[in-house]
């Protein structure tokens, strides 16, 4: 029986990272036809998010994310129609009703945080959530997200060292694809792993294979655990490929070489993922066709929906800037 | 009934709102066991003990940021910045997060946080201990600044921040910490934010102001009473809202006006003022709207004269304001 429910486990961690990408792949479609003005991708990471929210509980822990979370996101309970609705910046967008960019998700309902553009803002607000949740004696448990990047921000130094102090049931979740938009990593940090640095604010840092999703639940398993028994934080940095350019605005190719891409690819976490589950004779080509197939319905249903659906009133421009 | 100073009746207002609300708490640098530099938390600590008066890491920006993420969760956090010139390191946190945080949700969130902050001049603060910051963050959508001047507005405008469902930076002028005192009532009494007070009314010339400057204008005030020149003061007590009416009902009594403020000149919280009474009110005015502030120099200097030549003084207010009556 155990491994039955394993085994769907395993499963629909396929096919939320599968889903993920169909639904990226469909929104850089709705950008080169003029549909979308803007697409930030997760594409390569799907693995570091998926393995990550596997651990945690929808709707009880609190999700403090970043703009490449998509997998994340609908692993913790965003619908693909919630997603194109915020792609294509309609009214009923639950992230922002169309006021900010795509991929800039909020969704009240799941606890997952609105967060903004500048970089690194969310980490402090991670912390302070789970300040609250300590201060109040909650069973809940603050994750939140940014790339390597990110991590040269103060405010994620600020962030770390509080949590350190306090000993807070937070999860910091750095996922390295390498690049910020052009910068390699090497310019970014002298240390080779962005997870050396927990040591310095006194708690765990851990690094692991962000292409494998097994590998990254476990580790988030162990920091999620360890956080609910009051253990206090725990950085996690998942390795990732980013296998788009930044944005839908920028060009790769001009700083990153053919090689360079074509290595990439060939760490596709859904590649190397599906030829495991093959492997281990979870899924066959008929079952991943159903998969596929129901993906493609979802999609092509989001996609419709959203399309559909009503733009903002402009009467509305000067709500919500103070409570009503 | 008791006569308290400025500090003393916002430590009131914190013991009140804590004693109240259990998701009130307190987070800043030394506002433990120290009770604050200025010692405005003093005592809190003592009755509520290290987790809901917190001696935050000396970084301003995550006291802010982890205020935003508890207020997130629906906590009632009141943060200190130690001196309102050490907040920019939290700039982006109070002007991309805080402020920002329902109209970017569309509502979905809201950030219901107190930044408590002592500024202003005229204590030997030099450079960095001396600023007024209100031009920067009245300029934000989305953000509250109030700026209370005698203990009684104090005390009900904190509790009323505190109790706000919006982010409120809450400016509290470092030289009326102990000199200004004044009656606060034991029974519970409110201030809404908001709303400006007629400090003093008079019927030839008004002044618009706040903070220390409402009781250096009350003094320019008195002395030309003597010289049978009736001064009207009006001291906003809210930065943003602004209490439009009330400046503009002054205006249009006395047809004069000084907009007195102790920030630098130059693109100054006075400006926005000005600028609403120049077209809501043109047809009343007798004279040209004047601005009296602070010098447009890069910050208050340490040493005594030059601290004196900075800042506008009751001799100044009361120069600018006969000429003006003469105009």
């Amino acid at each position: 029986m155990k491994q039955e429910r394993d085994q769907a486990q395993l499963i629909e961690m396929f096919r939320l990272m599968a889903l993920a990408r169909a639904l990226d792949e469909r929104m850089w479609q709705l950008n080169r036809q003029g549909k979308a003005p803007f697409v930030i991708s997760c594409q390569g990471h799907e693995a570091a998010q998926v393995g990550a929210a596997m651990a945690l509980r929808p709707k009880q822990d609190w999700i403090v994310p970043y703009y490449r979370d998509l997998a994340m996101m609908l692993a913790i309970g965003v619908t693909p129609r919630e997603v194109m609705l915020g792609l294509l910046a309609k009214a009923d967008d639950p992230s922002s009703g169309g006021r900010q960019m795509p991929a800039h998700y909020s969704h009240r309902a799941l606890n997952i945080v609105s967060h903004s553009s500048p970089t690194g803002t969310q980490v402090p607000h991670a912390v302070g959530i789970a300040m609250a949740a300590q201060m109040r004696g909650d069973d809940v448990v603050a994750w939140t997200s940014f790339g390597e990047g990110t991590s040269s921000q103060g405010d994620v130094h600020e962030a770390m060292n509080l949590a350190g102090v306090m000993k807070l049931p937070v999860i910091f979740f750095c996922e390295n694809n390498g690049y910020a938009i052009s910068v390699p990593q090497r310019k970014q940090m002298g240390v080779e792993n962005v997870s050396d640095r927990a040591q310095g604010y006194g708690f765990p840092g851990v690094t692991v294979d962000g292409t494998n999703v097994l590998e990254v639940y476990e580790a988030m398993t162990a920091a999620v655990e360890r956080a609910r028994q009051g253990h206090g934080p725990t950085l996690i940095e998942a390795k990732c490929v980013r296998l788009t350019a930044h944005s839908s605005d920028d060009n790769d190719r001009t700083y990153r070489s053919a090689d360079d891409l074509k290595a990439m690819k060939t760490r596709d976490p859904i590649h190397s993922y599906e030829a495991y589950l093959r492997s281990e004779e979870i899924l066959d080509d008929a079952k991943i066709a159903s998969i596929r197939d129901e993906i493609k319905a979802q999609v092509n249903d989001a996609t419709i929906f959203a399309e559909k659906a009503p733009l903002p009133d402009p009467m509305t421009v000067q709500r919500y800037v103070y409570a009503e | 009934m008791a006569e308290l100073n400025l500090l003393e009746a916002i430590n009131r207002a914190l013991d009140e709102a804590m004693a109240a609300d259990d998701r009130v708490y307190v987070i800043g640098e030394d506002v433990g066991v120290r009770g604050g530099v200025f010692r405005v938390t003093d005592g809190l600590h003592a009755k509520y003990g290290e987790k809901r008066v917190i001696d935050a890491p000396l970084a301003e920006s995550i006291i802010i940021g982890s205020s935003i993420g508890a207020a997130l969760y629906g906590m009632r956090p009141v943060a200190e910045i130690q001196f309102a010139d050490f907040i920019f390191p939290a700039f982006n946190q109070i002007i991309s997060e805080a402020a920002r945080m329902r109209y970017r949700s569309n509502n979905a969130w809201e950030v219901p946080m107190v930044i408590r902050t002592p500024y202003g001049g005229g204590i030997h603060g030099a450079l960095y201990h001396s600023q007024s910051i209100e031009a920067f963050f009245t300029h934000i959508p989305g953000l509250k600044v109030v700026a209370p001047s005698t203990p009684y507005d104090a005390k009900a405008l904190l509790l009323a921040s505190i109790a706000d469902p919006d982010p409120v930076l809450f400016l509290e002028h470092k030289k009326c910490y102990r000199l200004i005192k004044g009656f606060v009532p034991d029974e519970a009494y409110t201030v809404p934010i908001g709303v400006a007070d007629v400090a003093r009314e008079g019927s030839d010339v008004s002044v618009i102001t706040y903070g220390l400057m409402r009781h250096y204008a009350v003094e320019a005030a008195e002395m030309l009473a003597a010289e049978d020149i009736s001064v009207e003061v009006i001291d906003l007590r809210t930065l943003r809202p602004l209490d439009r009416e009330t400046v503009l009902a002054s205006v249009r009594k006395t047809n004069k006006v000084l907009v007195l403020y102790e920030d630098n000149l130059f693109g100054g919280y006075g400006a926005e003022v000005a600028a609403i009474i120049a077209q809501d009110a043109f047809e009343h005015l007798d004279g040209p709207v004047q601005r009296l502030a602070g010098l447009d120099i890069p910050a208050m200097p340490y040493s005594a004269p030059l601290e004196n030549e900075f800042l506008p003084t009751p001799e100044k207010i009361a120069n600018t304001l006969r000429d003006l009556v003469n105009y």
